[in-house]
């Protein structure tokens, strides 16, 4: 086959997929949802009405103000309320939004870097190789990954390249046992033994001719990967181990705003969990959706 | 039997040597906790006392030959903080969390079984469609996000319930419990509410998704044919076929909740494991944390080891197969 043909097949394929969730309205609804959102997150230093971050920019003397509320000066409306600081939430949570979903990106990316070469590297092997990573990825799978995330970040400190790390840590055995579960059965196939009669290198046997095969399964457990990544930042941040307060990610402003909930000012918690779950929410319909297309007997 | 039972112990034996030296290896990375606990105004020879007393300024591998040989007694060393052997911190906290996942999972499990039932033999009523449509809210709101809305809903807008701590505990075998009291049930309520939505949804999911696939069967045909009622076809022929798969997962996710209740915990103040987990972790008390993930490590793999017993006796076919491997 031909690079062109192969270019033309994988793009109608994709097209195919599109077409087909698109089919679904509440999927193409929550699709575009989550388009407005990457797109809110990107476009946030221009859309936000403030920069959180900058302080001579923030009134003291407009702090804890309910949402839909005018500032001191009359220049500007608080569509949904302000902190402490007299910090305007809406623009808390669209900076806060674009820490969560990098940290998502960079640790779905990651694991499934980590977990695939760890799982095509098990199959390809074969031997001790296989058992010794197998049983990591046993052990690991026992336990919850945010635990193991928790207890890492417990070494490493704050930071939002440490609770990327600490997320890959905690995720990659997913991809490492659906990587070598197709890796087992594709690499028997004929198209292998023809790499291999080629005389082609393990690298180009294992990365141009084996991954792209193993793909779809792990695509699938991307997408719920990246729900539960952002899901379990916000949960570290909100248990004070994750991001640095300096970068609120929207976990971390769910947690500094629970302190007020008691006292009745509940749009400083309300607002950004309520982002975080309509991220997570819309995220995890477009996956199902998605699994359904390249899966049609529906086991995850 | 025995054999089996056996060589699953050993190889628990080996999981949890493997994770006990990675996790020491990884904690014993941790900023220096003599730092954090005496004062920093403190000389360097106070400093070094203290080091000496916990045995931190020993060599790496000399502490961890005197951690596993604790290991062995169930002695993971005392808290640095508290003073206390840090199991016998744990072991206090571990009936809180445990009423709490328990309490979780009955509520998961009476509630996400029927409705999947009813939603694979009538997928059509209205009850079915909301109740699927909503169990994919379940599954991706964040567990603090629930609790949140929760705490917002019925504890300072309705005033209904607490929202904080366990209440008026009552002591059974020496150990005080929530649940005996009316005060202590109300506190209850809205952590183990937080814990059970999501996996009412798992479950009603799970269990819908397992009905629709056996209803097809033969023996369903079958019972259909001789006329049973359609209460008896669900309950009884039905429901037996699908507790492989339930027993598993509500056994996994209840494991899951009892190991890994911090964040429920923290939001509610539920003085269980998890709250002493992050409170150790935020104060750099290495010998909780280690201990707590021992014990959560033995707990997963017991619960497993169990978990595989009890398919043989729900399962004919199985004990069969093991027996014949």
């Amino acid at each position: 086959m031909s690079p062109s043909v192969a270019k033309h097949r994988t793009q109608s394929r994709w097209r195919a997929a599109m077409v087909r969730l698109l089919q679904s309205r509440m999927a193409a609804g929550a699709g575009l949802v989550l388009a407005l959102v990457v797109l809110a997150a990107l476009l946030a230093p221009w859309i936000a009405p403030q920069n959180p971050y900058d302080l001579a920019s923030l009134d003291i003397l407009d702090s804890k103000l309910p949402p839909g509320s005018l500032s001191g000066d009359g220049s500007m409306r608080y569509w949904l309320g302000t902190d402490e600081q007299g910090r305007d939430m809406l623009s808390a949570i669209l900076f806060g939004l674009r820490i969560s979903l990098y940290v998502g990106v960079l640790a779905t990316l990651g694991a499934l870097l980590v977990g695939t070469l760890m799982g095509l590297s098990a199959a390809f092997a074969r031997g001790w190789v296989d058992a010794f990573i197998m049983r990591i990825v046993d052990i690991q799978l026992a336990l919850p990954g945010v635990l193991i995330a928790l207890v890492l970040l417990a070494i490493l400190g704050k930071g939002v390249d440490k609770v990327v790390i600490a997320l890959i840590v905690g995720g990659w055995a997913y991809f490492a046992r659906a990587a070598r579960a197709s890796a087992m059965v594709e690499r028997d196939r004929e198209y292998m033994e023809a790499a291999v009669c080629l005389g082609f290198g393990r690298g180009r046997q294992l990365l141009r001719h084996l991954l792209p095969n193993c793909m779809p399964p792990l695509i699938v457990i991307a997408t719920i990967e990246f729900a539960e990544a952002i899901a379990a930042e916000a949960a570290l941040s909100f248990l004070g181990v994750g991001v640095p307060v300096s970068e609120p990610s929207l976990g971390m402003l769910t947690a500094n705003g629970f302190d007020f909930l008691m006292s009745g000012r509940y749009w400083l918690c309300l607002f950004p969990g309520m982002a975080l779950a309509i991220v997570i929410l819309s995220f995890n319909i477009v996956g199902d959706r998605y699994r359904e297309i390249i899966n049609p007997r529906g086991e995850r | 039997m025995p054999a089996f039972v056996l060589s699953r112990l050993a190889q628990a034996a080996i999981v949890l040597l493997a994770v006990s030296a990675l996790v020491f290896v990884g904690v014993f990375v941790i900023g220096n906790p003599v730092d954090v606990m005496i004062n920093p105004m403190a000389t360097q020879a106070e400093k070094l006392a203290v080091a000496q007393s916990l045995g931190l300024d020993q060599p790496m591998w000399m502490q961890y030959g005197r951690f596993l040989e604790g290991a062995l007694h169930a002695d993971f060393g005392r808290s640095f903080l508290a003073g206390q052997p840090a199991m016998q911190l744990i072991f206090e906290r571990v009936p809180a969390t445990l009423e709490l996942a328990v309490t979780a999972i009955l509520i998961a499990t009476l509630v996400g079984v029927p409705l999947g039932l009813y939603a694979a033999v009538r997928p059509d009523a209205w009850i079915s469609r909301a109740g699927m449509g909503l169990s994919i809210v379940g599954l991706s709101l964040p567990s603090f996000w629930i609790a949140i809305v929760l705490i917002m809903v019925l504890a300072v807008w309705a005033g209904a319930l607490p929202s904080s701590g366990r209440g008026e505990t009552r002591e059974l075998f020496g150990i005080p419990w929530s649940f005996l009291t009316i005060d202590g049930l109300k506190h209850i309520v809205l952590p183990a509410l937080t814990l059970a939505l999501p996996k009412i949804a798992l479950l009603a999911r799970l269990t819908r998704a397992a009905a629709t696939e056996v209803a097809t069967s033969e023996y369903m045909q079958f019972a259909r044919a001789k006329g049973l009622r359609r209460s008896r076809i669900v309950g009884v022929h039905m429901l037996r076929n699908l507790m492989v798969p339930l027993i598993t997962v509500i056994g996994m996710e209840f494991g899951r909740l009892a190991a890994f209740s911090v964040i429920t915990e923290s939001i509610f103040a539920w003085p269980g494991a998890g709250k002493l987990l992050i409170d150790s972790i935020l104060q750099l008390d290495r010998p909780v944390v280690v201990a707590y993930v021992m014990v959560v490590v033995a707990f997963l793999v017991l619960l497993n080891l169990l978990l595989d017993l009890t398919y043989g006796v729900l399962d004919p076919r199985i004990r069969l197969q093991a027996r014949a491997a």
